[in-house]
């Protein structure tokens, strides 16, 4: 167990290194969310949303960002992994491939919770909105729950790229679907109701939740729970699939480019 | 036991079709990139597999390794059968590249070790040391913590062989090692695979240089449309092919016709043309006994003829009367 959190932990270590030595890449992550953020602010503001409202944005916007950073990112980092020939030798190690991924797409949800930091400090010293949080310590742990639950949802995206070279595609495919889905900015009661169960299955729903209930005060362990109850389910499948799926990209010669 | 044991290996490729036309009913086209492959490696040997473009060397290599499934035919690696228990093999081989690929340009040479250490499981007490041998054995000690973005493709070669060798596997596989590197760059590695194989480390190598073949194998299979053509030490590839002699005929401007003519001459077995600068060599291997020499001078009626040398054959003779028979 203490070999499979130091793999988890050092991989994440240098897939986030990898990621902030970009500095290119490091000036899109700082200025994506701002432009979210200010459009959604906006627009809430022009809407003559009260307080509570702009503060629920707010915390919408923020996890927005988070998912964002992950998911169109996760399925195209094993392409890229592909394009420079170290996807081969990630699959040649005799660790996990499971634990090799996973840290990957959990530094895309790290990188991604410096925007929800940026998104709530804009709102606050550009908008004048004042999120009161009523409990900090549930907020910040939920906050980190979160950020487990969305980097896992982009694991399950990514390891299909490991067979499929076109599924890259699928993050950006899920992008927009799943601010709405959530209920990121709008609330989950205003879509059709066919669409719950499809919400109900995503931890970042229960994430948000129990991230606003803290800043509401409102009890959410019961959102908190589903979250990682979700999360640890999107682990296990993610592991028994990226098996299957090394298998099948082995049998088929899709590891390398040619 | 042998390390490696390859029996009638098998690959075919489909190639994709489109989604119409696979609605249609149409397959992709199936390429048999190696067809019945087998041979052995004994432990502390160096084997090299030699073959043109497209012979099936590195897809070999890469079913060894665990990277694709065999079709048919099986493989075994230190007893371990690569379908089967796939981790297994992972755990005791290195897998070592040419080219500038597989490396994380962004992280230094030392990160981009102590990754991959992390990921085939070198004990964590270990890691730092271990690098550090590696780093001294490749030559890469105090460029370490520079970029690998800004390395040349030497130093990246040499980063790649440290990464292969780092949780000290019995059998390395090293799949052109040498390309795009210059000559010095390509001594030292020679040298650093020779000091691998006499600390006992099994090598199988693939390579398109005869002379690095011809110095660094102890057996060699020359492989070639994803069949084996013969397999042996480089002086029974010597032996075993070109019995006779090769003449070398530096001409300016031969034609077809002439090679033509000379490939019908008695004792004449092979004629290649090599482009060397504004000339080109015509290189006659000749039978067991004759002496072609002056029948091939002959035939160069309208040509400007320099340099005539006459020679013992070489590996490449060898090799190139193998893959063009």
């Amino acid at each position: 167990m203490t070999g499979v959190l130091r793999l988890v932990l050092i991989a994440w270590w240098f897939q986030l290194k990898i990621r902030s030595r970009s500095a290119f890449d490091g000036l899109l992550s700082m200025v994506y969310p701002l432009f979210f953020a200010t459009t959604i602010f906006l627009m809430y503001r022009a809407g003559s949303a009260g307080d509570t409202a702009l503060v629920s944005a707010a915390v919408g916007a923020s996890v927005m960002g988070v998912w964002s950073a992950t998911s169109t990112t996760a399925a195209s980092s094993l392409q890229q992994e592909r394009r420079q020939g170290t996807l081969e030798l990630l699959v040649a190690a005799p660790s996990r491939f499971s634990l090799i991924i996973f840290p990957l797409t959990l530094s895309m949800a790290t990188v991604g919770a410096y925007s929800l930091v940026a998104t709530l400090l804009w709102g606050r010293f550009v908008f004048g909105i004042h999120i009161a949080v009523a409990q900090p310590l549930t907020f910040a742990l939920a906050i980190f729950v979160t950020v487990i639950a969305i980097g896992m949802l982009g694991f399950l995206l990514a390891v299909s790229s490991v067979r499929y070279r076109s599924a890259w595609a699928l993050g950006n495919m899920l992008e927009m679907p799943v601010w709405l889905i959530c209920g990121f900015l709008v609330p989950l009661s205003v879509l059709p109701s066919w669409l719950h169960p499809v919400a109900w299955v995503l931890a970042p729903t229960w994430g948000l939740d129990a991230i606003r209930a803290a800043a509401e005060g409102r009890p959410g362990w019961t959102s908190l729970g589903l979250c990682v109850v979700l999360t640890v389910v999107y682990g296990l499948v993610g592991a028994l699939v990226s098996g299957w799926l090394v298998d099948s990209a082995r049998r088929d010669a899709k590891l390398a480019l040619t | 036991m042998s390390i490696i044991e390859v029996t009638e290996l098998t690959r075919t490729f489909r190639s994709s079709r489109g989604v119409i036309k696979r609605l249609r009913g149409k397959r992709g086209k199936d390429v048999e990139a190696v067809r019945g492959v087998s041979f052995t490696v004994e432990r502390g040997e160096l084997f090299g597999l030699l073959g043109p473009n497209g012979a099936g060397k590195t897809t070999t290599i890469k079913m060894l390794i665990t990277l694709l499934l065999p079709t048919s035919g099986t493989a075994k690696v230190l007893g371990h059968d690569v379908t089967v228990h796939p981790r297994e093999v992972r755990r005791r081989v290195g897998y070592v590249f040419g080219g500038d690929r597989g490396l994380y340009d962004r992280l230094s040479g030392r990160d981009n070790l102590r990754y991959f250490a992390e990921l085939y499981a070198v004990p964590a007490r270990e890691q730092n040391r271990r690098i550090d041998e590696l780093l001294e054995l490749v030559g890469l000690t105090g460029r370490d913590k520079e970029r690998v973005e800004g390395y040349s493709r030497g130093m990246r070669q040499r980063l790649h062989i440290a990464r292969g060798l780092l949780h000290r596997p019995e059998v390395l596989f090293l799949d052109e090692p040498s390309i795009g590197i210059d000559p010095v760059g390509a001594r030292e590695l020679r040298t650093t695979v020779k000091h691998l194989v006499e600390q006992g480390t099994t090598v199988l190598l693939t390579t398109h240089y005869m002379f690095e073949a011809d110095e660094l194998c102890d057996r060699i299979a020359v492989i070639a449309g994803g069949k084996i053509l013969a397999n042996g030490t480089p002086e029974d590839l010597k032996q075993r092919v070109t019995t006779g002699g090769v003449v070398e005929v530096e001409v300016f401007g031969v034609s077809p016709d002439v090679v033509g003519r000379v490939h019908a001459l008695p004792g004449v077995r092979t004629v290649v043309v090599e482009e060397r600068g504004q000339a080109q060599v015509l290189v006659v291997g000749a039978e067991s006994g004759a002496e072609v020499t002056p029948a091939v001078l002959s035939c160069m009626d309208g040509a400007r003829v320099g340099r005539v040398v006459t020679r013992e054959p070489t590996l490449e003779d060898a090799y190139v009367e193998l893959v063009s028979a």
